[in-house]
């Protein structure tokens, strides 16, 4: 790394990013903008009905309508593609039925695709989908967990005898007997209804299959270009040098554009069975139906300690609705997983004892969204220390300084299994409570008390694993490549190209990218053109999830730039007769690093390098383009850190919640550039304020949605959402030059966190506790009405 | 509620285009009557747009023909005469924010007009549309009952005068006879001794209100004389609580205890449970609403 | 004679970024369909298509407006300016720049809809706190920023306007 730090661009700069003026002058270019020669437009026809038979379809009167190129169905699509399991081979026991494209006996979610309608616009699609008639047999619905798992429930999929997806336990150290002997056992359940990533732009593609020579391009909004590379290549039976997939602008993936869907697959084939490129955007409602869906578990947690102060054990029984089958690729076990590995991670205890369980439904499936389980773990773990706390009589901040774990235990192995080396836990909390002034606020709560005005203060601590390794997803079987690559080329002008195999949903990673690479090299980051997200040209890698971007991309541009640099530098030296050794490269020019005078601009070793190497010894090897790779081998992940603090108030009367104040004290690693990782960090905290008081997927008992658009599926809004305050703490991780650890998902976690706390602790005073998400002012009022009964 | 969010999962496809249809924009309020009467129930008067056409959008009704009225002068302007004040159908909800006629003389329709949706919508969306509609959670219908607005409504066949609070019939359902446009309406400058006050729970701002009062009480020192109180969000339509007005009147303020109306907000109001908010919900607030809009009104009055 | 039965494609004459537009519309297609696959002017943005999102956000005669809730038709004898013309004319510049200093856009997805409804905002050339301007904007929904970068840009700019004007 550039020792020299003078630069205004360079890793730590608050740098505006590259694309942005782009962006914001209407220049973008999302999957919709596009339109390629002969595209068609598909639209599916979808279940209606959670669960159901297909007594049949009648395409004929949708075939004659005006602009309508074919429609296909069951027969026609699925045999084209092989079926999806989505099972994750390193969690034995996990099962899943084969997934096909179109339902052709049965639907079992309500939205499933049944019918592709292919027509020269949209709307003239939709004119014909309205035609296609199904007839339906309506069959017994499976409508949550509970009713899932009761002795007598059907099997949604009779192969699989129960609806039991995945079952899992694990226990540290003597749990049972702690529970007995301790001073204070403290349970409490939580209860997380569905939600929705709800990316502004939807998802979307388009597949242009050329039947000239079988290749196919995919323009695809997704996360991770080489991982659809892999599905389309193995599951369409297309040579995988012959797929290309293209990431262009992203209208925000939040992982909901990581999973893998069977409308997208189905859309692919049509292109494959009609040899023209077909364009297959989601509608909004059609969102609803159909992507990915998150959270809807149901937990019990304990947590037992002694007078002394001591945490001695907890427990966590986690029982998770994942929808009608397993993800395919992306598995739908994880929330659950992190939910029970990651609870209690920040505080010191030894006993543990805790269960997953996922569970099948007739909904639509759960897949990858921000966050994944750990906000479970960290509301659980906090909601409880809080009142743990309260029942000692201690205040909440001390219990968390004399509980955490110490910098002297590290590294160690929490019971839940998470590994923690450079975590700061202390650092964050201290920084944190001089950031809110702490005692003046709770003074200020205490006051307004007695003015029946009831504001809560929360406190969360989180841990987020970022950037997973190869032992992560390794021996799950799944091709998910952890690993990302870098190229670089020092174009004859002396500017430096790069190809990430990283893409940008609006993290800004190009641009952090660019800054590591202009860095690296000693060029202004003006130099360096970025560009990501085309599997057939970048290095292989992962993408965009898990927080990973920076981390490891970062870590291979970093690399590639050493390499550029020392090929420059060989170059530079051979024709400046000097040795390597004396030369540097500063503000794009070769300098000499004893006297610091110029010796040769970056434009013209770029013009010999390329065009007189002629004037060169014979033996002189030019290599001005390079390659690198980077994965962490031995890492399961990296381990990011925070707190964060809410100060909400609660209209008791009504039930409504008012987020007056949000803080966020982070530990990312090493910043690459304070202004985007601010963003992800507040932007995550909307995401979390929005998931603990708004968002909710309301399905009736019987599995039907029931607030299918924006209007009724509400999102946090500017209005409502509090001013964010950020600082940070540093802790570079320690395996990897950069130092860098992931950011994207601290924010959600921590807000969730920390609003569960507030507004719990808003409501102590009538002995009132809210535990279903999101708080809807009918919640508070029932946990009021509750506690005014005297039950809790 | 803006539409039926199930409605459209009822069908095999989630649609966002609207289906086909003609467009017309009559030269004139005459010739946009004969459009009507030619037509029959094929024709739907467009103003606004932003309740129809995300209706439209989705499918959920199916229009032969709109008629643009959005460009009629007859239907535009506002005017006092008479201790009366008339605001054409086409009165845009902005235009109530910012009309010193209105906020001088109907400040209710000012403090309302806030709360409709966000700046774009009240940019376009009119007074007639919002009433034509008739949406149960709207906040203009229930202004104009408590301000004893009579609406004008125009047909090939001439005009005819309806009260406000006669005009609203039901569940998205008003007295507009087929061929009919609501052209203005007329609103009585409210005695000096009344006093506007108004309130919505809404989860988010510019949503449509859970519970939401529009009040015009009057008072004498600190005890309320006379009180037209009504809810929306929690009936099917615009019309005036009649046992709550007769039970906070005489009530002396500031009102702490709301024993001396909650019977009274159960026989007026008929919530139904809606996903995520029960009936018995929405009574208790609107209790807790008129406790807060009849004491604001207090607080108003001192100061 | 007078017609009284409409037709399924309608010729409207307009304003659009300035420039005068003659065209036959479809009567179903709304503005910002229009905008997009007509004129290929994707600038402007669909996040839902039932008024909510605000992506679609376009200015006629100078007022915002959801392009979703209006046809194509009905902007005859109107202005309409989108974010292309705005961003080309240089108006939204100090918009712009103060969005980019304070990365108040991540995917970008709902800028043209901000841009546009702030621009509504700052033109009125009157002061507003940060709660007013949280008012202004929220029916513009953003899922990536948080809002709080966008709430500083707009700020900034009306302060800088403010004090312009005050100064002139
Ligand atoms: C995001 C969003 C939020 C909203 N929030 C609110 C809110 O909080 N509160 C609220 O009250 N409204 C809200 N609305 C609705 C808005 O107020 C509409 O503008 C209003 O309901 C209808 O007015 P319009 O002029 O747009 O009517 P249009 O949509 O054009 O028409 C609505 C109906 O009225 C008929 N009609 C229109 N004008 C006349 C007339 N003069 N004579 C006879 N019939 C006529 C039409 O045929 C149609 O059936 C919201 C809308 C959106 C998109
Ligand atoms: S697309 Fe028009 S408001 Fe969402
Ligand atoms: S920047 Fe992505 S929605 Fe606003």
């Amino acid at each position: 790394m550039n020792t020299n730090t003078r630069s205004s661009t360079g890793i730590g700069a608050r740098v505006p990013r590259l694309e942005l003026q782009r962006l914001l002058s209407g220049r973008g270019r999302y999957i919709d903008d596009i339109k390629l020669p002969r595209m068609l437009h598909v639209c599916f026809v979808r279940s209606p009905h959670p669960h159901a038979r297909i007594v049949s379809i009648n395409v004929e009167p949708a075939k004659q309508a005006r602009g309508v190129e074919a429609v296909l169905t069951a027969a026609d699509i699925n045999p084209r593609c092989e079926p999806f399991v989505g099972v994750a081979l390193h969690r034995p026991g996990h099962r899943s039925a084969p997934q096909l494209l179109l339902a052709s006996e049965r639907a079992v979610w309500q939205g499933q695709p049944v019918v592709a309608v292919i027509a020269d616009s949209l709307a003239e699609a939709e004119d014909a989908a309205e035609l296609v008639a199904i007839e339906w047999a309506p069959l017994p619905v499976v409508g949550d967990q509970m009713q899932a798992i009761a002795p007598g429930t059907p099997a949604i999929h009779p192969e699989l005898d129960d609806n039991v997806a995945f079952d899992f336990s694990l226990e540290r150290g003597e749990p049972a007997k702690a529970f007995a002997e301790a001073d204070y056992v403290i349970e409490e359940e939580f209860r997380f209804e569905r939600q929705m990533a709800m990316t502004l732009e939807t998802r979307g593609l388009i597949a242009d299959f050329n039947p000239g020579d079988g290749s196919l391009t995919v323009i695809h909004a997704h996360q991770s270009p080489f991982q659809m590379q892999d599905v389309f290549s193995r599951h369409l039976k297309i040579p995988e040098h012959k797929v290309r997939v293209i990431a262009p602008d992203i209208g925000g993936g939040f992982g909901m554009k990581l999973n893998l869907y069977v409308d997208e697959m189905a859309a692919v084939v049509a292109s494959m069975v009609l040899g023209r490129p077909v364009k297959f955007c989601v509608d909004r409602l059609e969102s609803f139906v159909s992507d990915a869906q998150a959270r809807d578990h149901r937990i019990k947690a304990r947590i037992a300690f002694m007078k002394s102060g001591e945490i001695v054990a907890m427990e966590m029984d986690d029982i998770a609705a994942v929808g009608a089958y397993g993800m395919p690729m992306r598995f739908n076990v994880a929330e659950g997983m992190m939910a029970i590995t990651i609870t209690g991670a920040p505080y010191s205890f030894e006993n543990y004892k805790a269960r997953t369980r996922s569970i099948y439904v007739n909904k639509n499936l759960i897949g990858m969204y921000r966050g994944v389980g750990m906000p479970l773990a960290c509301i659980a773990t906090e909601l409880l220390t809080d009142l743990a706390a309260d029942k000692l009589g201690i205040d909440t901040v001390e219990f968390k300084r004399r509980t955490y774990r110490p910098k002297s235990s590290l590294p160690c192995i929490t019971p839940g299994g998470q590994r923690l080396e450079t975590v700061s836990f202390h650092e964050c909390l201290e920084k944190l409570v001089e950031l809110i002034d702490y005692d003046a606020l709770r003074k200020e709560q205490r006051k307004l008390r007695e003015k029946d005005v009831f504001r809560g203060l929360g406190i969360a601590t989180f841990c987020e694993q970022t950037a997973y390794g190869p032992p992560y997803y390794g021996p799950s079987g799944a091709p998910i490549s952890t690993q990302d690559g870098c190229n670089l080329r020092l174009e004859p002008s002396g500017s430096v190209r790069c190809v990430t195999s990283l893409t940008d949903q609006g993290q800004g990673t190009l641009t952090g990218i660019a800054q590591i690479v202009a860095d690296t090299i000693g060029v202004s980051i003006e130099q360096v053109g970025v560009i990501g997200g085309d599997s057939s040209i970048s290095p292989y890698g992962g993408g965009a999830w898990a927080s990973r971007g920076m981390a490891i991309g970062g870590e291979a541009a970093l690399r590639a730039g050493t390499m550029l640099k020392h090929n420059i530098l060989a170059l530079a030296g051979t024709i400046t007769q000097t040795p390597p050794e004396a030369l540097d490269i500063i503000d794009g020019q070769v300098v000499n690093t004893r006297t610091g005078q110029p010796v040769i601009s970056l434009a013209d070793v770029g013009r010999i390098g390329y065009f007189r190497q002629d004037t060169l010894p014979p033996d002189h090897d030019v290599q001005l383009s390079v390659s690198a790779s980077f994965v962490g081998n031995d890492k399961m992940y990296y381990m990011a850190n925070g707190v964060q603090a809410s100060y909400v108030e609660v209209d008791c009367e009504t039930g409504f919640i008012k987020v007056l104040g949000q803080w966020a004290v982070d530990d990312c690693g090493r910043v690459i550039n304070p202004l985007l990782v601010d963003g992800q960090v507040r932007g995550g905290i909307v995401q979390g304020i929005g998931a603990v008081l708004y968002e909710e997927c309301i399905y009736s008992d019987d599995a039907n949605l029931l607030n299918g658009t924006m209007a009724d599926y509400l999102v946090p809004m500017a209005d409502e959402m509090p001013d964010i305050v950020v600082a940070h703490v540093e802790t570079p991780e320690a395996s990897t030059k950069l130092g860098a650890k992931g950011i994207g998902e601290a924010g959600l976690i921590g807000a969730m966190g920390s609003v569960w706390v507030a507004v719990n602790d808003a409501l102590k005073p009538f002995g009132a506790r809210v535990r279903h998400q999101p708080f809807t002012p009918e919640r508070v009022l029932d946990a009021l009405a509750r506690a005014r009964s005297g039950r809790r | 509620m803006l539409f039926d969010s199930t409605l459209s999962l009822k069908h095999n496809v989630q649609i966002m285009k609207a289906r086909n249809f003609r467009y017309i924009r009559p030269d004139s309020l005459q010739h946009a009557y004969r459009i009507l009467e030619e037509n029959g129930g094929d024709a739907v008067p467009i103003a606004g747009g932003q309740s129809l056409l995300a209706g439209l959008n989705m499918r959920l009704s199916a229009p032969k023909l709109l008629v643009d009225i959005g460009g009629l002068k007859e239907l535009a302007g506002q005017s006092q005469r008479d201790g009366t004040i008339r605001l054409g159908a086409l009165t845009r909800h902005g235009e109530l924010l910012q009309s010193d006629l209105v906020r001088k003389q109907l400040p209710l329709l000012a403090q309302a007009a806030a709360h409709i949706g966000h700046v774009a919508i009240r940019n376009r969306g009119t007074l007639g549309g919002s009433l034509a509609y008739a949406d149960p959670a709207a906040e203009l219908p229930a202004c104009s009952v408590a301000l004893r607005a009579t609406l004008v409504l125009g047909s090939a066949a001439g005009e005819r005068e309806v009260k406000a609070e006669d005009f609203f019939k039901g569940l998205f359902e008003t007295d507009l006879r087929p061929g009919e446009l609501i052209v203005a309406v007329k609103f009585p400058a409210p005695q000096a001794n009344t006093t506007a006050g108004f309130a919505e729970l809404a989860r988010r701002r510019g949503d449509f209100a859970l519970v939401g009062l529009a009040a015009m009480v009057s008072a004498r020192r600190d005890r309320i004389e006379g009180a037209r109180l009504v809810y929306f969000g929690c009936v099917d339509r615009a019309k005036v609580a009649a046992s709550v007005s007769v039970a906070v009147s005489g009530l002396a303020m500031p009102v702490l205890d709301t024993a001396a109306f909650e019977r009274e907000i159960r026989q007026d109001l008929t919530p139904d449970d809606t996903p995520g908010l029960r009936a018995e919900t929405k009574l208790h607030m609107a209790t807790v609403l008129t406790r807060r809009v009849l004491n604001s009104l207090v607080m108003q009055a001192a100061s | 004679m007078t017609d009284l039965v409409g037709h399924e494609d309608v010729d409207i004459e307009a304003t659009l970024n300035g420039k005068p537009l003659k065209r036959r519309v479809k009567a179903r297609q709304h503005l910002a369909d229009f905008l997009r696959q007509e004129l290929e002017l994707t600038g402007t943005h669909l996040g839902c298509e039932h008024g909510i999102c605000g992506a679609c956000t376009v200015l006629i005669d100078g007022r915002s407006v959801r392009s979703c809730l209006t046809l194509a038709a009905q902007i005859s004898g109107k202005s309409v300016d989108t974010i292309e013309g705005l961003s080309q004319s240089g108006r939204l510049a100090d918009l712009q720049k103060a969005f980019i200093e304070r990365n108040a856009a991540q995917c970008g997805f709902c800028s043209s809809g901000m841009l546009l409804t702030a621009y509504e905002l700052v033109s009125t050339g009157e002061a507003a706190s940060r709660a007013e301007i949280r008012e202004y904007l929220s029916g513009n929904m953003c899922r990536c920023t948080g809002y709080h970068a966008i709430i500083d840009a707009v700020e900034a700019v009306i302060a800088a306007r403010t004090a312009g004007a005050r100064q002139s």
